[in-house]
């Protein structure tokens, strides 16, 4: 049983990523996403900081410290791109104007709550940006993370323990894995890796699962 | 005639004192007015309290603001960064205040205040620690949080161009917050690239209208232009 390394788990959310759909990569982990969406698929990249039409990194030297992401990296402005406010950029996500926005997370419950922006740890300085806007606003919301903490703890959990983003926004959870549906009916296995049974992985999450149908 | 266009930033701030309240736009060091802080810092008000996205980058900007003192309050959404290293020892010491609202709301805020509502409902931060004690209301089905308008004394902001009227243009991903900090602000200090003649900037674009600006200030190598 071969887990999926970070670039497989990017390509194999990129797979879910229709023609024509508007994205927002959240920062982290999902901005590899990028890298593995078709080049004949015309998907619409929008960093929250205010621009539609997101491209590649520029080559060096070629970097404009007034054109970055939302990870503050520079970035470059396809055709057709355009820019905005900071008001507007939300509603885009608020007012479901988003199709998908893929988020990394600590924790996500059976039912879709996400965790994933403060540990709630003594001495944590807490950080929230854009995650709890994206959580609930875009259309479907992906969540791309390693099935498992360092210490082997399933992250899809029966109820978050670290402090909520939003309550029932998560549609789908890609691991290193399985990719598992979640929502009002619980969480259901849509596929596994190469030599992982529904039993083993079961035990590994611990929480109910079933076979998506 | 209107004239809105200052002879420096020194000019433009001089009338701001200790304890205001300063929306400073910028996102990251994208569209952050670091000369007119520099212009503040140099004035020597503190006990300020401060609206923007972060809380400091580096050393310029906010980040400035922040070690030199001035800053009683902060809010923002996205305070811990790798660089904000003069924001944590501030923090981490009790000597400034933390108001974290999400992105969205923050923005909403900044627009209602802006556009002059009494409050709004917004969808995000609805069940999380960012809303506790909050008033809730279930709308068509769906739950929101009641948040109100943020105000303040002055705005800081950086666009592209603009006339002695007041228009702006902005330039990239440095508009950011910049059209809806001039709205809700009392007074909008704007520093700019260059002040250009009244209709040489294509009405069908401008994006600040004059009319949510107070003070324009030329910083590049054109001259003031009429």
């Amino acid at each position: 049983m071969k887990r999926l390394d970070r670039d497989a788990m990017a390509a194999r959310v990129a797979r879910d990523i229709p023609e024509g759909a508007y994205v927002n990569l959240g920062i982290g982990l999902p901005t590899r996403v990028a890298d593995f969406l078709p080049v004949d698929r015309e998907v619409i990249l929008q960093s929250e900081n205010g621009l539609l039409g997101m491209g590649p990194a520029p080559a060096a030297g070629d970097e404009d410290p007034e054109l970055i992401n939302a990870g503050k990296q520079p970035v470059t402005l396809l055709a057709g791109g355009a820019f905005f406010h900071h008001a507007d950029s939300f509603a885009m996500m608020r007012g479901g104007h988003i199709d998908i926005c893929v988020l990394g997370a600590f924790q996500v419950s059976v039912h879709g709550d996400l965790a994933n922006w403060h540990t709630g740890a003594p001495g944590a300085i807490p950080a929230v940006g854009g995650a709890m806007d994206l959580a609930i606003g875009a259309k479907r919301t992906f969540v791309m993370m390693d099935l498992l903490t360092r210490e082997g703890q399933s992250k899809l959990v029966e109820a978050c323990s670290y402090p909520l983003t939003g309550l029932a926004c998560v549609s789908r959870i890609y691991t290193d894995h399985a990719v598992f549906d979640v929502g009002p009916e619980g969480a259901s296995v849509v596929e596994m890796i190469d030599g992982l049974t529904f039993d083993a992985l079961q035990a590994l999450t611990g929480v109910p699962l079933r076979m998506a149908v | 005639m209107i004239d809105k266009a200052m002879a420096s930033v020194r000019e433009a701030v001089a009338d701001m004192s200790d304890g205001a309240s300063v929306m400073i736009g910028g996102f990251g060091t994208a569209g952050m007015p670091d000369e007119l802080i520099e212009a503040l810092i140099d004035r020597g008000v503190g006990d300020l309290t401060i609206i923007n996205n972060n809380a400091g980058n580096g050393e310029t900007g906010v980040a400035a603001l922040i070690k030199a003192g001035r800053v009683r309050k902060i809010i923002c959404s996205f305070p811990r960064q790798s660089d904000s290293h003069h924001f944590d020892a501030r923090y981490r010491a009790g000597e400034i205040e933390l108001e974290l609202v999400p992105q969205g709301n923050l923005a909403a805020r900044i627009q209602a205040a802006g556009a002059g509502l009494g409050a709004i409902f917004t969808p995000t931060g609805y069940g999380t620690l960012l809303a506790e004690g909050k008033e809730t209301r279930r709308i068509d089905g769906r739950d929101y949080v009641l948040e109100y308008p943020i105000h303040a004394d002055f705005a800081l902001i950086k666009a592209h161009r603009a006339d002695r009227w007041g228009n702006l243009v902005y330039r990239k991903t440095a508009r950011n917050f910049g059209p809806i900090m001039a709205m809700a602000a009392r007074t909008a200090i704007v520093q700019v690239d260059e002040i250009v003649p009244l209709g040489s900037l294509d009405p069908e674009t401008v994006v600040t209208p004059g009319i949510f600006v107070q003070r324009v200030v030329a910083l590049g190598s054109s001259a003031r232009a009429a």
